[in-house]
């Protein structure tokens, strides 16, 4: 087995992503968790493309970076201080945590070695997102539109407690 | 790529040169073209401030002036960063950057020409939003490191407005996606083939026009540009998220939207203005050589006209007038045309047969040509008052 430029990819890929991810969870400061969180989902973003999934990567960039990471960012800032540059997270019950981590850690690991994976004839798709809306719109519609019911109950119900709040 | 390629496959270079020299030499093309693009945007900026205002703009500089945004960015790059002292040094470095490369992403999906474009991604249209998030964190950042009030607010705001108008802006490329079935960008430029009556804009006349005035608004609030440029409103917050960026810094966050309002006028001149078709088909090419570059950049250049009009013409919007416009103005309006000209896609997927090629864009034009005429008029008749007045 020798080196390819793939792996070389993968490699910068996997280190961006596990790298940030330790800032994100052992930096002091809530906000370089948060902005630390950036990296971490483009880590992943670029994996995904490397397995020849462009349109999922793209995906987690919209929602996770444009969606989620903005809000997470929105709430760090409205719920606390906002120009407290001393806004720290301690470290508590390290070592529980990192037994608990490395725990789940060898399960996944023995997990991942022991499954006899399903590996499909040939190649990836080159455009994956005829096919991805072909399952969505056919054989996986019910639980496509289960999901989307499901959200949008969701941002019913976010607009309905703010707006009690502001009647109260 | 290939057209590098090909071009310098004929210097008799190593294979592995010349696909690096392929990937590397667009880039970098791509990059100066975007890096010096700003001189020639901001002078053109002010010298159409100069024309609406009834004022010269700059003329000292160079013949008209032409040279005064070369002395400004030298001037930018020479000096001083300054850091206030409280600022997260870091992060306040790390902002501009993030805008930057957000705003700079963009243009890879760009087509220029049927074979000029950086690369021809089938998410493309999907790739341009994905990647203009970026810049929403950057700003986040910028507003947050630089520990003040003012920079924070202007940050939040703008964030807020991003979020909110990417969704028409969305709702619109979704629709245009719709009617062509694919979301690369070099499918949607070759479903508009056949000239200027076959342009999106006038498919299903009027909708798409409603359409592209929907997305044209969006995007307006996306760069953050007047009227929609509350988050650096200087009447309110100093200066917004740059408030305490100086020199280099400020000068990449001025790049950055100069840069959004050009991708953006891009990707809206490929969507719903045939991106590098000619209007007429014998305009294509000269004497052999492809001219998609230049009617691509003469579409996106117009509407980036049309916005430093807005910006000049329009009053700058309230926050709460700001929200209202996107969620209950624009996005139902956006909403509505996704079911009708998607279900308009189903029975008619050409558009309508005689209207969209005939009645269409003679009506649009005309429209726009009489408020570029009376614009005009309206300038002559001040100036003409003004020397009354003083005799």
């Amino acid at each position: 087995m020798h080196f390819t430029a793939s792996d070389g990819v993968f490699l910068a890929f996997a280190a961006i992503t596990v790298g940030s991810a330790v800032v994100v969870t052992l930096a002091r400061s809530l906000i370089y968790s948060a902005f630390a969180l950036l990296f971490t989902f483009f880590g992943v973003a670029g994996l995904y493309l490397l397995l020849g999934a462009d349109f999922i990567a793209a995906s987690q960039l919209l929602i996770y970076v444009g969606g989620i990471l903005v809000l997470l960012l929105f709430g760090v800032m409205l719920t606390h201080k906002l120009y407290d540059l001393d806004l720290k997270s301690e470290v508590t019950q390290f070592a529980p945590a990192a037994i608990v981590a490395a725990g789940l850690f060898v399960v996944l690991a023995v997990l991942g070695f022991r499954t006899t994976w399903k590996i499909g004839p040939g190649r990836a798709p080159s455009a994956t997102t005829d096919e991805i809306g072909h399952l969505f719109m056919g054989q996986y519609l019910l639980p496509f539109e289960a999901a989307s019911v499901l959200l949008l109950v969701a941002l019913i119900g976010a607009a309905m407690i703010v707006r009690r709040k502001k009647e109260a | 790529m290939d057209l590098t390629a090909q071009l310098i496959g004929g210097l008799g270079l190593p294979p592995f040169l010349v696909a690096a020299l392929a990937g590397i030499l667009p880039a970098v093309l791509l990059i100066t073209f975007m890096a010096l693009g700003p001189i020639v945007y901001v002078y053109a900026e002010t010298k159409i401030a100069g024309f609406m205002q009834d004022r010269i703009g700059p003329k000292r500089v160079g013949p008209h002036g032409m040279l005064q945004t070369v002395a400004d960015a030298v001037k930018l790059l020479f000096k001083e960063a300054i850091f206030p002292a409280s600022a997260d040094k870091f992060l306040f470095t790390l902002a501009p950057c993030l805008v930057v490369v957000g705003a700079f992403l963009s243009f890879v999906v760009i087509p220029f020409g049927s074979r000029v474009q950086g690369a021809d991604l089938n998410i493309g249209v999907f790739y341009v939003v994905a990647v203009s998030s970026l810049s929403t964190v950057g700003l986040i950042m910028a507003g947050w490191a630089s520990n003040n009030k003012y920079a924070l607010f202007g940050a939040m705001r703008s964030a807020a407005q991003i979020v909110s108008y990417e969704i028409p802006a969305v709702m619109s490329l979704v629709v245009v996606v719709m009617m062509v079935g694919s979301l690369s960008l070099k499918d949607i430029v070759e479903a508009q083939q056949g000239g200027l009556p076959y342009w999106i804009v006038w498919r299903y006349f009027p909708l798409n026009v409603i359409l592209f005035l929907v997305f044209f608004t969006a995007t307006l609030a996306e760069c953050n540009r007047a009227p929609f440029d509350i988050p650096e409103a200087e009447s309110e917050l100093v200066a917004g998220f740059h408030t305490e960026y100086s020199g280099f810094f400020f000068a990449m966050f001025f790049m950055a939207e100069y840069t959004e309002m050009v991708v953006l006028s891009a990707v809206a001149s490929v969507l719903f203005f045939g991106g590098p078709l000619a209007p007429h088909m014998a305009l294509q090419t000269i004497g052999g050589v492809g001219l998609g570059p230049f009617w691509l950049i003469a579409k996106a250049w117009t509407l980036v006209f049309v916005m430093m009009w807005l910006r000049w013409t329009l009053p700058r919007l309230r926050v709460d007038q700001l929200m209202h416009v996107a969620w209950k103005v624009l996005l139902p309006i956006s909403l509505a045309l996704v079911v009708v000209i998607g279900g308009l896609t189903l029975v008619l997927p050409r558009g309508f047969p005689v209207v969209d090629r005939i009645v269409g864009w003679p009506i649009v034009l005309g429209i726009f040509a009489m408020l570029v005429v009376g614009v005009l008029r309206a300038v002559q008749w001040s100036r003409r008052r003004i020397q009354e007045m003083a005799a």
